[in-house]
């Protein structure tokens, strides 16, 4: 496929790891901080291609496993209710919420389904005007414009039975965190593609500036990722701390307005609970007031929730980058995919899974 | 890709995933016309890929990888 097959030229790959190698005087720490990024690392194995000093850890960004426990327990909650078709995304009903997940809650008899896209939800809601639909808005910045859109034509189409469950979260504000922590050893970051595809990049270049911290934006092919850690690997070496494009072919400066207009229409900055991270300041988008009529929990009088996380899983010290998957004494034996104590664990784009999947032998 | 709609917000496209062909949502990619390829997410195309950058890119890239074959370091 073009824009793709020549991304995973292994003559090119090879190059930009002697490059990287033949630049580094000094080990350095750099952290991918999207979830796509880390499969990608983990399934062409380019940590081994690179010299030994130059560590890749992973970041926060899989919506999955930053969802709260509260959030997946209250899901359960309004898909096991009466007159409920709940719809989402198909990573999510793998995850474990305190007592089951979705999965286990549609074997008992609850409506859950996946569906590819919020407006095949929509969809859904116009073919079924008798019952409740919820739809499970999860994710980054990369999904809230196509989540608001779903919010804003249900609004537009007077389907008063549609409903989102929304739990967005913004990825600057979890790097500041990572970057203010006194433990951090974060120092350049793989910038998330898709992400800026649609924010563009001037939020990165106030956090390069204050943390003194390079910041190169990639994409998702194994080229692009190792020129992104050899653009890195140069800023190091040189003392610069800039924001730099690799994805030109997808990011612009400015990124996608026509996206950004719907998102800033439909959703407000709040603050947000990470699953085991906890709470970061104006981190997570929520629905406007104007759009209460389709906040699910509104329409079905949540109440607030607090759940505490099992206590073996070390999830926000990986999801921070201070430690590995193989540093947790559960990994590969009492956590794994088919059975995960931990969110980083079920998505694809978990760390833990994606560790658990091309690692575990290593 | 063929292009259907003329409401902004409907305006949608058949597009080929490498034979799979789905309709996709292009409210937040006005400027994509047929023949275009374009960056999808849960349904909605977010970016039109610029075919000159990622050429110019690619140059770049393949120059990198002709100097290691030579034994050159880049």
């Amino acid at each position: 496929m073009r824009y793709v097959d020549e991304y995973r030229d292994p003559q090119i790959a090879h190059a930009l790891a002697g490059k990287v190698a033949f630049m580094a005087t000094r080990p350095w720490v750099l952290m991918e901080v999207c979830g796509g990024q880390t499969h990608t690392l983990m399934r062409y194995g380019i940590g081994d291609l690179l010299p030994k000093g130059i560590e890749l850890v992973h970041g926060p960004g899989c919506p999955v496993c930053v969802t709260p426990l509260e959030l997946i327990d209250q899901a359960i909650h309004i898909a096991g209710l009466p007159g409920v078709i709940f719809t989402s995304y198909g990573d999510m009903l793998r995850v474990p919420g305190s007592h089951c997940d979705l999965f286990q809650a549609r074997a008992r008899g609850a409506d859950v389904r996946v569906v590819y896209s919020p407006m095949d939800a929509l969809n859904i809601a116009r073919e079924n005007p008798t019952k409740k639909i919820v739809f499970f808005g999860v994710g980054f910045e990369t999904t809230a414009p196509a989540n608001a859109m779903a919010v804003w034509e249900a609004r537009r189409q007077g389907l008063s039975n549609f409903s989102m469950l929304v739990s967005h979260v913004l990825v600057p504000p979890a790097m500041r965190l990572i970057l203010e922590s006194p433990k951090n050893r974060v120092q350049g970051f793989i910038g998330p593609g898709h992400v800026c595809t649609i924010m563009g990049f001037r939020e990165y270049q106030e956090l390069a500036e204050e943390f003194h911290v390079p910041i190169v934006v990639a994409g998702f092919e194994p080229v692009d990722l190792l020129e992104a850690i050899s653009m890195l690997v140069a800023q190091l070496e040189e003392g610069r701390a800039e924001v730099e494009n690799q994805y030109s072919r997808s990011v612009e400066y400015q990124g996608n307005i026509a996206a950004q207009r719907v998102m800033r229409d439909v959703f407000t900055v709040a603050d947000r609970k990470w699953r085991g991270i906890g709470e970061i300041a104006q981190s997570g988008l929520v629905l406007r007031k104007e759009f209460a009529a389709h906040n699910a929990e509104r329409v079905f009088q949540l109440e607030p929730l607090f759940v505490e996380e099992p206590k073996e899983c070390i999830s926000a010290l990986v999801l921070q980058g201070l430690k590995k998957p193989v540093d947790c004494p559960a990994f590969g034996k009492r956590c794994t995919p088919m059975s995960p104590l931990g969110a980083p664990m079920v998505s694809a784009e978990g760390a833990c899974a994606a560790w658990y999947q091309y690692k575990r032998h290593a | 890709m063929n292009i259907f709609g003329d409401d902004p917000a409907f305006r949608s496209g058949s597009v080929d995933f490498c034979g799979v062909r789905k309709t996709i949502n292009l409210a937040f990619t006005p400027e994509v016309q047929p023949g275009d390829f374009i960056l999808v997410h849960v349904g909605f195309a977010i970016s039109r890929i610029d075919g000159e950058e990622a050429a110019r890119t690619f140059n770049y890239l393949e120059h990198i990888g002709a100097l290691a074959e030579e034994g050159l370091t880049p």
